[in-house]
């Protein structure tokens, strides 16, 4: 009930986010260069088709109108028409977004289940082997460009040894995706029955997913072993030792369950990073998801799908602070009960 | 002073690693300043004839597709690369602290529209915030400067805001309202000089973020535009031939761009050490 | 005192490794308590109180090290015993309770639960009876509507609500010892008395020795058997309560009295300490009371500190005793 309420208030926190990104999106669309009726119109258009074009568009409107027609259009889900491949903006993000998530998820994922344990092992032995390994680790990720780490891997696994399948997509030449569930290939493949396909997904996955990982591990590990070496040093836990809990329980349901509220705070952030370092990876890995369509928009000077990407991402991210909240809700106490 | 030189030499001391970083700053300094001149060739003098080949006595780090000397253009865009960092985050630690420091000491109005502008452009992934305002006002190398002067913007609006708020009713800052001084005067002499330190902590361990940011804006096609020798679109030009096993493309100015990161995120560790010991993690 | 105390501590040292150097925390620490006593150490901040409780405990942090000494509890000395026995001992047979209890208890726990985990640690009991147990247990900490206080955060209670919580907590096994470091510190005088009586009725109903670590002689006063008095680690004096109240024989133990307000006393009868806990890096003198003291002579320089039997279960650490 009470973590109802607070989903409700952090919904309503999540509303003036939500508009300051739309009135953003729209601000950026307004600054675009040069004059987009007349590069919609192409070169050989007359003026009278230029000005045509621009009424259509409603650029003819005071900027106030015109934000109204922007925002009437979101909410008809109208993000334009892509120049480059002639479809909807929305139907194209719609199609690509799996992919993205499916990396971006995968990213986090093993990061998580890395740093982790990296950061409590590190926190439990300071000054140990695990803990220089994690400084090392930590240090080297955040240092890394997130698109060199992916072309050392790809020299490596592929090139050199020849683990990796070129990194070219989701799938190999021979492979036809999987019949779409979740959108997630290996997922997919896995509900279709099909072990060889989605053994063939996960090795395209892997790369891209580790070069992913490696960038959103650093951050936790060194959250989780600061703030797990805060907590193991607070009263609370000499209470727990001093009443001769197992250690295990001591450093479990004691510490590590206070100490990763900070890191769960840290996750918004981490996403974030994860979100744009998308963009680099899916562009090295050849990954059809939003980022290199957005991109490949870009150079085109196919602005739409560019304004469709940058306002799915907010919009992305936004909900995904709202789910930590709720997250953070269910371990705090404090936070649920208060609200 | 000396008391500061003094806990210096110390910190130093106790931190072999904050010295190699320290040694590692000045190198990097001064390879922007004389960068050019200790390039062996012209970084922009292509020779067909000489394409793609590996590191050699000649070519320490190789040449690349059209046959330019990888060294000289690694060396020639230090400049470049740390300029653009420089110049993003000093612009939006000015503008940044600037107007955190007004929020945190008038409060009211300027407090709320501060946070809301800063909370909006928290309200994006940075890096995509980022790419959206170089593809908004044009893909121009300022541009690039701008958009990492922005989306850098919330971390020192947020922290100048929060310590000129401790220290806003502090006994000292009483003492020079009651001596008759006006609100501006005392923000700027009394309070925000107090707020530097951790500022600048801040600001150390923000460059490296920053350089990492404009060379993905960069690595993308985004600001700097080729043969300009830059880090970030030399990885790029380099991603091609990964597959092929042309590695010295790309990792040379990688391993330049990871160094300069490296480097200032040890020094800003050692920086937040020298100022403020009970920090350390 | 009966003939085999229940704990002894013998020639305790401990030493901490910091920064700046070596420092001495304890340095020969002995004393012993019997079965039900109540004994009472006391001392200013920094005079080695708590770092004793944690030696005994083996709750000693990483940079703390015991060179010497043995603490004897029910024939196993705590100092050389295996982590394994240490874990049983802990919360069973003694357990402590510590100031501030609101940081003391885990803020994202329930307080009934934390107080559940001991039983479930401890006491062999199925699990429906653990509950009850525990509801047992807040009745008999006297707090008010056990039922729903089972589910309650610290954040939800006050600060003597949680001390009574911690109490529940460190007894919920019928330990043989129990170790109070300044449970009453931070909570207001009311609520103190209340803690202290609680504890003075555990002890008496259960038999539970107790030992009570304060730098309040008054809180000690009326309630301890006997009084060990600390010194920058060392044991300076110890007595039975009366004996050491009506005629102490150590300067500090009198100086502390004299700076101790008591009912009827004037205010301008209360007389500061002079000096502070000496700096216990590297080399110390024997007597480390000796800079503060207004008694010193050479003599208090000729090693070693002596131990002086004045009356039986009475002990002065002092060359020039009153």
């Amino acid at each position: 009930m009470a973590l109802l309420r607070l989903a409700g208030r952090r919904l309503a926190l999540a509303v003036p986010g939500l508009l300051g990104v739309i009135v953003v999106t729209f601000l950026l669309n307004r600054a675009l260069p040069g004059d987009p009726a007349a590069f919609f119109a192409g070169p050989a258009a007359t003026r009278q088709a230029i000005e045509e074009i621009r009424a259509r568009l409603g650029l003819d409107k005071s900027v106030p109108e015109q934000f109204v027609y922007y925002v009437r259009d979101l909410a008809r889900g109208d993000l334009g028409t892509s120049l480059t491949t002639g479809q909807p903006v929305l139907r194209d993000l719609a199609t690509r977004l799996p992919a993205s998530l499916e990396l971006t998820l995968a990213g986090l994922a093993l990061a998580v289940t890395v740093a982790l344990p990296l950061g409590v092992l590190s926190a439990t032995r300071p000054g140990s082997w695990v803990d220089h390994l994690a400084r090392v680790v930590t240090t080297a990720g955040v240092s890394l460009p997130i698109f060199f780490t992916g072309l050392l891997l790809v020299y490596v696994f592929y090139f050199l040894l020849g683990w990796a399948p070129a990194p070219l997509g989701r799938l190999d030449a021979f492979s036809t995706a999987p019949r779409q569930v979740t959108g997630f290939f290996v997922v997919d493949a896995v509900l279709a029955h099909d072990g060889a396909l989605a053994w063939a997904a996960l090795r395209q996955l892997a790369l891209p997913a580790v070069t992913l990982g490696l960038f959103a591990m650093a951050p936790i590990a060194r959250m989780t072993r600061a703030s797990m070496l805060g907590v193991l040093g607070s009263e609370f836990i000499r209470t727990a030792r001093a009443a001769g809990l197992a250690p295990r329980t001591v450093l479990v349901t004691y510490a590590l369950r206070n100490a990763l509220l900070p890191v769960i705070t840290l996750l918004g952030m981490v996403f974030s990073f994860l979100l744009g370092a998308n963009v680099l990876v899916e562009k090295v890995f050849a990954w059809p998801g939003v980022g290199s369509y957005a991109l490949e928009a870009l150079i085109a000077s196919d602005y739409a799908p560019v304004q469709g990407f940058v306002l799915l991402m907010a919009t992305l991210y936004v909900f995904l602070n709202l789910t930590i909240d709720i997250v953070y809700g269910l371990v705090d106490p404090r936070v649920r009960i208060e609200a | 002073m000396s008391a500061l030189l003094r806990h210096g030499r110390y910190v130093l001391g106790e931190n072999p690693v904050t010295a190699v970083a320290f040694g590692l700053f000045v190198v990097l300094i001064l390879l922007a300043l004389v960068g050019p001149s200790l390039a062996p060739h012209d970084p922009l003098a292509s020779d067909t004839a000489r394409k793609l080949e590996p590191p050699s006595a000649r070519y320490w780090f190789g040449t690349d597709q059209v046959g330019r000397d990888i060294l000289s253009r690694v060396l020639v865009a230090t400049r470049l690369d740390l300029a653009i960092s420089l110049s993003a985050v000093t612009l939006s630690f000015v503008v940044g602290s600037g107007l955190g420091a007004s929020a945190g000491f008038f409060g009211g109005w300027t407090d709320r529209i501060v946070t809301r502008v800063t909370d909006t452009i928290m309200a994006f992934p940075l890096f995509v915030l980022a790419m959206a305002i170089v593809a908004a006002l044009g893909n121009t190398l300022a541009n690039i400067v701008y958009a990492t002067a922005i989306i850098n913007l919330p971390f020192y609006a947020r922290m100048a805001r929060a310590e000129v708020n401790v220290r806003r009713e502090a006994g000292f800052v009483e003492a020079a309202r009651l001596s008759g001084n006006g609100s501006a005067r005392i923000l700027t002499v009394h309070v925000f000089p107090n707020c530097l330190p951790p500022m600048m902590v801040q600001a150390s361990l923000n460059l490296g973020w920053a350089i990492l940011n404009a060379a993905g804006l960069s690595f993308i096609g985004l600001g700097v535009r080729p043969p300009t020798p830059e880090w970030g679109i030399m990885v790029a030009e380099g991603a091609a031939f990964i597959v092929s096993g042309e590695w010295w493309i790309a990792l040379f100015p990688g391993l330049a761009l990871m160094l300069a990161v490296f480097c200032f995120n040890l020094l800003g560790d050692g920086l937040r050490d020298l100022i403020d010991p009970r920090r350390r993690t | 005192m009966s003939a085999v105390p229940l704990m002894s501590v013998e020639d305790l040292s401990v030493e901490f490794r910091t920064r700046h150097g070596v420092v001495r925390a304890l340095e020969r620490v002995g004393f012993s308590i019997a079965r039900g006593e109540t004994v009472g150490i006391v001392g200013e901040s920094g005079s080695g109180k708590s770092v004793t409780a944690f030696t005994v405990l083996g709750l000693l942090p990483p940079a703390g090290r015991v060179t010497s000494g043995r603490a004897v509890f029910g024939g196993l000395d705590l100092l050389t015993a295996s982590a394994g026995q240490l874990l049983e001992y802990r919360g069973r047979e003694l357990s402590m309770i510590f100031q501030s209890p609101r940081t003391a208890l885990n803020p994202i726990r329930p307080v009934g639960k934390q107080i559940a985990d001991v039983l479930e640690r401890h006491a062999n009991l199925p699990r429906a009876r653990r509950r009850d147990r525990v509801l047992e247990l807040l009745a008999r900490v006297q707090i008010p509507d056990p039922e729903r206080r089972y589910h309650a955060y610290p954040f939800e209670l006050s600060g003597g609500m949680c001390q009574r919580v911690m109490i529940a907590l460190a007894v919920a096994c019928s330990p043989a010892l129990l170790i109070a470091d300044e449970p009453t510190t931070g909570l207001d005088v009311t609520t103190q008395a209340g803690i202290l009586d609680l504890l003075g009725d555990l002890s008496r109903t259960a038999g539970m020795a107790t030992i009570m670590i304060t730098h309040d002689l008054a809180v000690v006063a009326e309630r301890c058997d006997r009084i060990v008095v600390m010194h920058a680690g060392h044991v300076v004096e110890q007595a039975p309560a009366r004996t050491l109240f009506a005629r102490p024989r150590h300067p500090y133990t009198a100086r502390l009295l004299a700076s101790t307000p008591r009912a009827g006393a004037k205010l301008a009868d209360l007389t500061p300490i002079p000096g502070a806990v000496p700096d216990l890096r590297g080399e110390t003198t024997p007597c480390r009371y000796r800079t503060r003291c207004e008694r010193a002579a050479a003599v208090c320089d000729r090693p070693p500190l002596p131990r002086e039997v004045v009356a039986p279960g009475h002990v002065v650490a002092c060359a020039r005793p009153l």
